[in-house]
C-alpha cells in the first residue's frame, strides 16, 4: 500500500513537471505560431531556433521589480496570482493520462485519482479559476483592472452553464461522471465527437471562453483595457497569471481530448498486438499528440479571429449556446430513451 | 451623383443570412487563410547576419577621403559644419608643418574632426557643401552603442584607411574634375 502511495506521488510530481514544462513551451509555441501565421520567423536568438526563449523570459520576469501599487489591497494583490496558478494546476489531478501499467509487481493507473465525480470536480475547479482573476482585478484598485475582472467573471459564469450542459450529453451517453469511465467507453474508435458533434462544438467554444483566450479574451484585451485584470501586475506575479493561462490551455486541451477524442484511445489499438505496458505508453503518447494538436488549435484560432464585443459575447453565450446545449441534451435523452425502448 | 474616381463602394446594411450568423463558415475560411500563411515565404531579414541591399548612394556613416597619395583632403574650411542642419559636425583647424606634405594635401588641415552620430540626420548636405571632395557618406550603417560618447566619431573612425580605401565613385557627379 505504501508503495502505491509512493507511485502516486511520483506520478503527481511527473505530471506537475510536465504541466509546467508544457506551459513554459506553450509561450514559445504561441510566439512561433503567431510569427509563422504572420509570415515572420519568431524568436530565434536564444539558443538554436530560440528554444531557450522561455528560460530567458522567465529570467527576465524574476529580475523585474516586484512592485505593489500604493492603493492596492496588498494581501489580495499578492494572493490573486497564487489562486490563479493553484486552480490551474489542480485540474490535472483527475485526468487519465494513460491506461494501466504493471511494473515491479504493482499494477497502477497513470492517473493521480480516479474520482467518481470527475467532471463535477473539473467544473468546480474551473469555476474557482475566476477568483484569481476577480481578486487580482479588484485588489489592483485600478479602473481597467476592475473592468477586466468584471468582464471576465461575467463571461466565465455565463459560459460555465453552456459548458456544463454540453458535458451532460457526454455523461448521458457514457453513463458515468468518472473521466476514466468516459475514456473507456470510447474504446475502439467510438469517439464522442462522432456521436456528439454539437456538444463538442459548444464545449470547445466554452473552453475558449473559460481560458480567456481569443476571441474571448475580453478580460485582458490590451487594445481596450491595457492589460485588463493584470494591468498593475509586474514581475513574477504577472508571470504567474500568464503562466496560469497557458496551464489552463493545456488542461483544457487534455479535457477536450478525454471527453471527445477518446483520451488515450486510438483506432485499432487492440489489433496491433502490443504488450499491455507498450500499449499504455503508446496510448499516453497518442494522448499527448491530441493535446498538442488542441494547444495548436487554440493558438491557431487566436491568430485568426478578432475579439468579440461584450454584448456579442453575452448574446452568443446566453441566446445561442445555452439553448443549443439544452436542445442537444434533449435529443441525446430522446435517443437514449428510444434505445432503451427497442 | 456621379463618381469621379469609380472607386466608391456602396455600403450595405443588409441583415446577415443564417449561414453568416452562425459564424462557422467564416471562421473556417479564416482559419484556412491563416494556415496557408504558415507555408508562405517569410518577410523577415535576420539583420546582423543578413542585410537589406541598399542603394549605391545610400546615406550612411561618413568617411573622410584621402587623395591618391594618401594625404587627407580636408582643409578644415568648416563649410560642412555650416551646412549641417543638425549641428553635428565640429572641427579644429591646424597649419601643416613642412614635413607633413604626405599627410595633408593642403596647407591647412583638421586637427580634430568630430561628427556626433546621434545628432546627424544623414541628409548629405556636408557632402554637397564640401569643396574639396573630402567628406562623403557611405552605405555603411552606424551601429548602436551603450554610451552616448561612443556616438561621437573622431578622425580615428572617420578618415579612411590608406590600405583600405572606401569606394565613393558611384556617388560622385560624373563631370567632377579632381576626383
Amino acid at each position: 500500500m505504501d508503495a502505491l502511495i509512493l507511485i502516486k506521488i511520483i506520478i503527481i510530481l511527473i505530471i506537475f513537471a510536465i504541466t509546467l514544462f508544457i506551459a513554459m513551451y506553450s509561450t514559445y509555441a504561441e510566439r512561433k505560431v503567431a510569427a509563422v501565421m504572420q509570415d515572420r520567423i519568431g524568436p530565434n536568438r536564444a539558443g538554436p531556433w530560440g528554444i531557450l526563449q522561455p528560460l530567458a523570459d522567465g529570467g527576465k520576469m524574476f529580475f523585474k521589480e516586484d512592485f505593489i501599487p500604493a492603493l492596492a489591497n496588498k494581501k489580495l494583490f499578492i494572493i490573486a496570482p497564487g489562486i490563479a496558478m493553484f486552480t490551474a494546476l489542480m485540474t490535472s489531478a483527475i485526468i487519465p493520462w494513460g491506461g494501466t501499467i504493471t511494473m515491479f509487481g504493482y499494477t497502477f493507473d497513470l492517473q493521480v485519482a480516479d474520482v467518481d465525480i470527475g467532471i463535477l470536480y473539473i467544473l468546480g475547479v474551473v469555476s474557482m479559476g475566476v477568483y484569481g482573476i476577480m481578486i487580482g482585478g479588484w485588489a489592483s484598485n485600478n479602473k481597467y483592472s476592475l473592468f477586466g475582472a468584471v468582464r471576465s467573471s461575467a463571461q466565465m459564469i455565463s459560459y460555465e452553464l453552456a459548458m456544463g450542459l454540453s458535458i451532460l450529453a457526454v455523461v448521458m451517453t457514457s453513463g458515468s461522471l468518472s473521466l476514466k469511465d468516459i475514456v473507456e467507453a470510447q474504446d475502439g474508435g467510438k469517439w464522442n465527437v462522432l456521436y456528439q458533434p454539437l456538444a463538442f462544438l459548444i464545449f470547445i467554444v466554452c473552453a475558449f471562453a473559460e481560458c480567456n483566450r481569443a476571441p474571448f479574451d475580453l478580460a485582458e484585451c490590451e487594445s481596450e483595457l491595457i492589460g485588463g485584470y493584470h494591468t498593475e501586475y509586474g514581475s513574477m506575479k504577472l508571470g504567474f497569471f500568464l503562466f496560469a493561462e497557458y496551464i489552463n490551455m493545456f488542461i483544457s486541451s487534455a479535457v477536450i481530448s478525454v471527453l471527445f477524442f477518446g483520451g488515450y484511445n486510438f483506432p485499432f489499438m487492440h489489433e496491433l498486438g502490443l504488450s499491455p505496458n507498450a500499449l499504455t505508453i503508446t496510448g499516453t503518447l497518442v494522448f499527448f499528440a491530441k493535446i498538442f494538436f488542441f494547444i495548436f488549435f487554440f493558438m491557431w484560432v487566436r491568430w485568426t479571429l478578432p475579439r468579440f464585443r461584450y454584448d456579442q459575447l453575452m448574446h452568443l453565450g446566453w441566446k445561442s449556446l445555452i439553448p443549443l446545449a439544452i436542445l442537444n441534451l434533449m435529443i441525446t435523452g430522446g435517443f437514449l430513451l428510444l434505445k432503451d425502448l427497442f | 451623383m456621379e463618381s469621379l474616381s469609380n472607386r466608391s463602394i456602396q455600403v450595405s446594411n443588409k441583415k446577415m443570412t443564417f449561414m453568416e450568423r452562425i459564424y462557422l463558415p467564416a471562421i473556417i475560411g479564416g482559419m484556412i487563410v491563416t494556415f496557408k500563411h504558415i507555408f508562405k515565404k517569410k518577410a523577415t531579414i535576420k539583420y546582423p547576419e543578413q542585410k537589406r541591399p541598399v542603394s549605391d548612394v545610400y546615406r550612411g556613416k561618413h568617411v573622410l577621403k584621402r587623395d591618391e597619395n594618401g594625404a587627407e583632403r580636408c582643409t578644415a574650411c568648416g563649410l560642412c559644419a555650416v551646412a549641417c542642419p543638425a549641428e553635428a559636425i565640429s572641427m579644429v583647424a591646424a597649419e601643416r608643418k613642412n614635413s607633413e606634405e604626405n599627410l595633408y594635401r593642403e596647407e591647412k588641415y583638421a586637427a580634430v574632426y568630430e561628427i556626433n552620430m546621434l545628432r546627424c540626420i544623414f541628409c548629405g548636405l556636408c557632402e554637397e557643401a564640401c569643396p574639396k571632395e573630402a567628406i562623403f557618406l557611405t552605405t555603411e550603417i552606424v551601429p548602436t552603442y551603450f554610451e552616448r560618447k561612443d556616438f561621437i566619431y573622431g578622425k580615428d573612425r572617420l578618415v579612411e584607411q590608406v590600405d583600405n580605401r572606401v569606394d565613393i565613385t558611384k556617388r560622385q557627379i560624373k563631370q567632377s574634375s579632381n576626383a
